[in-house]
């Protein structure tokens, strides 16, 4: 269990982004590598493919990485800097469907059980599928 | 506390003595623990109709146990059931101390 799948958190804002961080660091622990980025790089609400790209570097696991978005623009910019990321890394990136607080706990949860990206992604989207 | 019922279930019930219940962190905690343990863990609200698994923050979170309701554990499976529902009454017998081993 030394490696957990590694949470990115992608906010339009950088508070929420470090908020949710800062949440899912006090609820669920140390042992998952957590990540955030947020806002434009003039300092507004927005965000940005090369932040996202830092982000999922900082997250970095050999188990993969699970991102999780606020609204549309973080998530059409989340995929883009999945796709590109280097082919071997790409397949190891999700960006899951989920709210992002409820989502980055939980997933968080999930991942520092040990468990794969798969199995990270299907809880963070277990709140959406109901 | 704990009871070995026929076969392989283990059980247990423990009052839930948190003081807003079963909100996020504690449901954290508990899954966390659980995940920890090869056993398949179900717990409820005591004469509750489901079991829900306790490996399932989303759903722990939302079984919404209130403060001094009891809870029902069971476990089965694995070699580790029996420990397991030992592990999880103490989590929450202790009130969710932040250090679990």
């Amino acid at each position: 269990m030394s490696e957990t799948v590694g949470i990115v958190i992608v906010s339009h804002s950088l508070d929420i982004a470090k908020g949710t961080a800062d949440m899912v660091r006090q609820m669920v622990g140390s042992e998952v590598r957590v990540a955030f980025c947020g806002g434009n790089p003039d300092g507004g609400l927005g965000t940005s493919v090369p932040s996202i790209i830092d982000a999922i570097n900082d997250a970095w696991s050999a188990k993969g990485v699970a991102i999780l978005v606020d609204l549309g623009g973080a998530e059409t910019n989340s995929e883009m800097a999945v796709e590109m990321l280097e082919p071997a890394r790409r397949d190891h990136v999700v960006v899951c469907n989920a709210p992002i607080v409820e989502g980055a706990v939980m997933a968080a949860t999930e991942a520092a059980g040990g468990s794969t990206l798969a199995q990270v992604k299907a809880v963070a989207e277990e709140l959406s599928a109901d | 506390m704990l009871d070995k019922a026929d076969g392989q279930i283990f059980s247990g019930n423990v009052r839930l003595i948190h003081a807003v219940g079963m909100h996020a962190r504690p449901a954290v905690k508990l899954t966390k623990l659980a995940k920890k343990f090869e056993a398949q863990i179900s717990v409820r609200v005591e004469g509750a109709a489901e079991w829900i698994n306790a490996k399932s923050v989303a759903k722990i979170m939302a079984m919404r146990a209130a403060h001094g309701s009891t809870i029902e554990i069971k476990a089965s499976g694995g070699s580790d059931a029996e420990a397991a529902v030992a592990a999880l009454v103490k989590l929450i017998e202790t009130d969710f101390p932040d250090e679990v081993s």
